[in-house]
């Protein structure tokens, strides 16, 4: 049978590091890149006889996190041990939720070629990450940083919904949009704050018996985790057609050369023995407390999509861009109270601003101009007062200085001549210029036409009204 | 209940302990007595109890998300058998 007659079955496990201050258990700061071990403590190095303590805003994210995901929020949510050796795991277990996870039964739709569909989240739990191993270190030697150790987590777990690469990597940026909007992660697979393991098995088409899965590893790029599930889909047919059988086991994508590779080891396969965590209680959360982080939801980027198309009249194209990102989506809508052709205002974002601000390299949070400013602009181009191309340059001056429109029209001499008798006056002194052009043009070549309109531009320094540059032209040719 | 001797094996390759044949047995003997002692609770009919999974009955107690001063490395690596710059020194781990 050819890869079509197999039917790949995916889920992806996400691991998204919380934007706290402080470590999960301990007061260690989570901040990145600092001196191994700068950031340990004698709790999070599990020396003995510490006591973990539960920093609150990590339950706060979870429950946030939960609501935006349509999770069923657990009142009574356990912790649990996951034991095993690796030398940046000080404790020799991980504290994690195993039986009793904080949320559960969620949703979370993406867009396919097919229309909608909806992926159902199995659970989310929080956890400690562990430290982070070198192992090219030299000299027969690992070295281990444990500054990561203890920093929180949240795995996300979907249900096996996923039936092909592309639906992976849709939902895996539905849930870095939803993840960054809600203020939870950072969103940066490249760093490792936002990790990813897909889970992928064929089946032959028809079937309803799901194949042997293989678990995948170190998938840092939408790009590396299309790639290693189509390598992987294709593997995993092959061992089939060849008559052998798909082997459970986690593999690790090797980027370098494009495959995906075994990693299995000596150690005895997910035997982790969990067992409740006796030195944190159970974590009770409130019905109130899930009310109120349910009313402080903002609203999320595929509501906000949906809204952009709707209340603004834009493409689809447009809002989603307009919207990958709420600050971006929170300004335009600070200019669309300022400016209604909301299309041509777009077009200003897509265009000017966003070249902008990726040439000076600002951020959005540092904009000198107001929206205010932006809409008085754009205003001022559609009166005429300023040509559209001047009006670039008015925006990138704004850009740099935050002055007002009006005063760089005024102090830059930007302002268009509408002023019939001056444009007028430039027509006539070209024409008289080019006797022979004109020759040309009645005798049928239109297109000198532009060539007029070139030169009475530029004699006019681009800030002639197009408009009446063009109507006066075509009067005094005689069309 | 009785264990096997594999599984104590099992046991201890987990735990990490190497334990001598004598040991094997011995182990073998008192954690099947242990299994057993708890086998009596099997008899009670626990239907309508929740599994307890804490000994105290109080709810966590929660930490503000503020930072506190961390160990100086030198510290932190003290009790370090090897040690590499402020990195903890092991035994390479081959993936």
């Amino acid at each position: 049978m050819p890869v079509s007659d197999f039917q790949p079955v995916i889920g992806l496990e996400v691991h998204a590091q919380l934007l706290t201050q402080s470590k999960i258990f301990c007061g260690c700061s989570t901040a990145f890149g600092a001196e191994p071990n700068r950031n340990t403590c004698p709790v999070c190095l599990g020396m003995p006889g510490v006591l973990p303590v539960l920093n609150q805003r990590v339950a706060e994210f979870a429950v946030r996190t939960g609501l935006a995901l349509e999770c069923t929020i657990r009142p009574t949510s356990v912790w649990s041990r996951k034991n095993y050796f690796y030398p940046d795991l000080p404790k020799g277990y991980q504290i994690t939720q195993f039986d009793q996870p904080i949320c559960e039964h969620g949703r979370l739709v993406i867009d396919t070629p097919l229309g909608e569909k909806v992926i159902r989240i199995l659970r989310i739990h929080m956890e400690e990450d562990a430290g982070k191993s070198v192992h090219d270190a030299g000299g027969g030697q690992s070295l281990v940083d444990l500054n990561r150790a203890g920093v929180p987590l949240l795995e996300i777990v979907s249900q096996p919904d996923l039936r092909d690469a592309d639906e992976a990597v849709e939902y895996l940026k539905a849930m870095r949009d939803v993840l960054v909007y809600l203020g939870v992660n950072d969103g940066n697979l490249e760093e490792g704050s936002f990790r990813c393991d897909a889970n992928v098995s064929v089946m032959p088409k028809g079937s309803t018996t799901f194949g042997q899965r293989c678990e995948l590893k170190n998938l840092n790029s939408f790009r590396f985790l299309k790639q290693a599930i189509e390598y992987e889909i294709a593997r995993q047919v092959d061992v089939i057609e060849s008559g052998g059988k798909v082997v459970q086991e986690t593999r690790l994508w090797d980027v370098s050369k494009g495959v995906t590779r075994s990693m299995r080891s000596k150690e005895e396969a997910h035997d982790y023995r969990y067992f409740p965590e006796p030195d944190l209680p159970p974590l009770h959360v409130s019905a109130e407390a899930i009310d109120a982080a349910a009313q402080a939801l903002p609203e999320l980027p595929r509501a906000k999509l949906q809204r952009f198309t709707s209340q603004y009249g834009l493409p689809a194209y447009d809002a989603r861009i307009l919207t990958a990102e709420r600050p971006l989506a929170d300004y335009f809508e600070a200019c669309a109270g300022h400016y209604k052709d909301y299309k041509k205002l777009s077009n200003w974002f897509l265009g000017e601003l966003m070249r902008l601000l990726k040439e000076e390299g600002t951020p959005l949070s540092a904009l000198r101009f107001t929206p205010a400013q932006l809409g008085a602009l754009l205003g001022a181009v559609d009166q005429g007062t300023v040509s559209a191309n001047a009006g670039k340059d008015v925006l990138g001056e704004m850009f740099r200085t935050g002055k007002a429109p009006a005063d760089i029209i005024a102090e830059k001499g930007l302002a268009q001549v509408s002023d019939t008798g001056a444009i007028e006056a430039v027509v006539d002194d070209i024409l008289a210029k080019n006797a022979g052009e004109i020759e040309k043009y009645r005798a049928g070549k239109k297109q000198v036409f532009g060539f007029f309109v070139g030169q009475v531009m530029r004699a006019m320094k681009g800030k002639g009204n197009p408009a009446l540059v063009n109507e006066l032209l075509k009067k005094k040719l005689g069309d | 209940m009785a264990l096997t001797l594999e599984q104590v094996r099992h046991v201890a390759t987990l735990a990490r302990l190497s334990l001598t044949p004598e040991e094997e047995q011995r182990f073998t003997t008192q954690l099947s007595a242990v299994l057993d002692a708890v086998d009596q609770l099997q008899a009670l009919d626990v239907e309508a109890v929740a599994p307890t999974c804490h000994a105290t009955l109080t709810s966590s107690r929660l930490r503000e998300d503020v930072t506190r001063p961390s160990l100086p490395p030198e510290k932190s690596l003290a009790n370090a058998p090897a040690k590499s710059d402020t990195s903890f020194a092991v035994p390479k781990i081959i993936e």
